[in-house]
Order: C-alpha cells, then structure tokens, then sequence
C-alpha cells in the first residue's frame, strides 16, 4: 500500500468502427502533407487527468475506472476508455 | 387539455421557441421547467429544446443526461409518457441511455445550419402518427454533433424496430450520400425507443411550425407537436 496523491489519465476515443473525422484531417492535411508520410493513422480523442487521494496505484485506477462507467464519461456505444495511472 | 414541460438547462437556447410553438400554434398547456425544479413526472409529455447544454462539455448532451431531473423524465418514459428531444435534446437522451447509440461530431467537423428534407419512416410513433409513411418534412437543422451512430448489431436492431422515424433524403426522396448532411449512420435523422414514447431528432420541429418561418411557406414541423399530443388525448391522459 502507497497511501497518496496519484495522477490518472483517463483517455476517451472513438470505437475502431467509428470514423473519427478530426484524426483524419489531421492525419491527411497537417501531417502527411507536412511531410511525413510514414505516420499512416491518426485517431484524435480527449483526455482527463485526474488527481485521486487513494491507499495504492490500484485503488486509484478502479476508483476512476469506476466514475467512468458510473457517469459515462465516455459513451459505451461509440468510445472506448483507457484509464492509467501517470504519476 | 395535455400539459407539457419544456426543461431548460443550463445553456439551452430553443426552449422558448419550442414553447412559442406549442403554446401558440399547437395551442397545448406548456410551461417551461427549469431542470433542478422538475421533480415529480406532473405532465403529460416532456419536450427536451435544443442548445448547448452545460457548453456542450465533455460531449453534447452529457453533462445534463446526469441532470435530477432525467430520473423523472426516465420515470415519465417508462409510464408510457411522450418524450421529444432536439438537436441538444436528442443528444442528452442518447447520454442519459433513454435512447441508443451516440451522437458524434458531423463528419465535415463544421457547424450546418441548413434545411433538409426528412422522410417519414414510419407512422408507429406518437411523433409520427398524423403523418403518412414516406411523407417528406422539410425541417433545418443547426448541429455540430449531429451526426448519430450504432454498431452494426444495434442499427439491425434499429431497423427490425422500427425505431428510425426520420431519415435525410436527396429531392427523388432516396437517402443518398450527398443528401446527408452530417455523415449520419444510414442518413438516420430521428429514432425512437422501442416503445416509441421516446423520440430524438436533430432537426428542429419548432423551427418549421409557422409557414412565415420556412421557405415554402410550409409548417412540416408541426406534424410532430400535432401527434405527440393527439395520440396523449386518445389515450385519455389529459
């Protein structure tokens, strides 16, 4: 157990299947035609950070992971969610 | 006489429009209900108004889909009570798992304030029900997220249902590619519950009600009011 402040991102993208519009644009137009064409995708998404007073690493993971499901920070139908622990 | 909510959140802004229609071209009882005050299911059906709820953070529609007031509209939808959410409406419904699937950014990542034609896809609904199937409404739109999803497994359900209501169709009246407006999933423009008591739209009825207001001189918006309450009236819920 390591009591304290931990840094969590939550990360909120679009399913595969979902088109994501704003990755490709950025992908097509900025950095393809700036020039690097060996970047083959893009998929654009949100991040949270959170700080999270838990006893572990673990507990501040399934805290968050819990409040993401509990208020539908992402929705389930056309995102995934990534949560890990940053700090 | 049905009575009706209109439910402001913070940041809508069609709420008045909506309750103009309704009051005085539907002619219904219509108050509008500020989301903290609504907490009893005291009407007959709740309309959800279009705007940037909450500044559309996190996702249109999300932030006010954990609104006190969803528990009563839920408790009014599983009572068999109507349900209209536009535009920002349709997106907290679909946030708040009354309706499936999600609502995305529109593909051409732009704002669209357009007209669009809408084909009627099906009469079951009480939001359709005084319109013919096939019947072309000519609505506008205004949405950034507009543009509405589901797996493929969802979207057969969908179909199997009867749950899509509306769809944008090109001038032959077909749901072509160019006649979609923000890369919707199958040009679904509307659809409902499995009930039907629940509809979301991302055009706006309230906007096409007055045929000073269109361009045609039309008020295809009204077929929508007009049977969400007819059909409240036949079931003698007054």
């Amino acid at each position: 157990m390591h009591p304290g402040s931990y840094s969590v991102e939550v990360i909120v993208e679009n399913k595969p299947l979902a088109r994501d519009p704003e990755g490709e644009t950025i992908h097509h137009n900025l950095i393809v035609k700036g020039g690097y064409p060996q970047v083959t995708k893009v998929r654009a998404g949100k991040l949270l950070r959170l700080s999270i007073d838990a006893d572990s690493p673990d507990h501040a993971r399934q805290l968050v992971k819990k409040l993401c499901d509990d208020l539908r920070i992402y929705n389930p139908a056309a995102h995934v969610c990534t949560v890990r622990i940053v700090g | 006489m049905a009575k009706v909510a209109v439910v402001r959140y913070p940041g809508s802004n069609c709420d008045l429009d909506a309750l103009e229609v309704l009051q005085k071209v539907v002619k219904t009882k219509t108050e509008l209900v500020w989301h903290n005050d609504l907490q009893q299911d005291n009407y007959d059906a709740y309309v959800l108004p279009g705007g940037f709820s909450y500044g559309d953070y996190l996702r249109a529609g999300a932030i006010a889909a954990r609104s006190p007031s969803l528990k009563i509209i839920r408790e009014a939808a599983d009572n068999h009570k109507r349900v209209l959410g536009i535009c920002n409406g349709f997106q907290i419904l679909v946030e708040a798992g009354l309706l499936p699937g999600a609502v995305l950014r529109n593909s051409g990542l732009r704002f669209i304030d357009t007209w669009t034609r809408l084909r009627v896809e099906t009469n079951r609904t009480p939001f359709t029900s005084s319109a013919k199937k096939g019947a072309i409404l000519r609505i506008p739109i205004a949405h950034n997220e507009g543009r509405y999803y589901s797996d493929t497994e969802d979207l057969v359900k969908l179909e199997k249902n009867e749950q899509i209501v509306l769809r944008y169709v090109n001038e032959e009246n077909e749901p072509t590619l160019d006649a979609n407006p923000n890369g919707s999933l199958d040009n679904i423009a509307g659809i409902c519950n499995l009930e039907g008591n629940v509809m979301g739209l991302m055009p706006h009825p309230e906007r096409a009600s007055i045929p000073l207001m269109s361009p045609d001189g039309q008020e295809y918006g009204r077929v929508i009011f007009d049977s969400m309450l007819s059909t409240v009236k036949d079931r003698g819920e007054n």
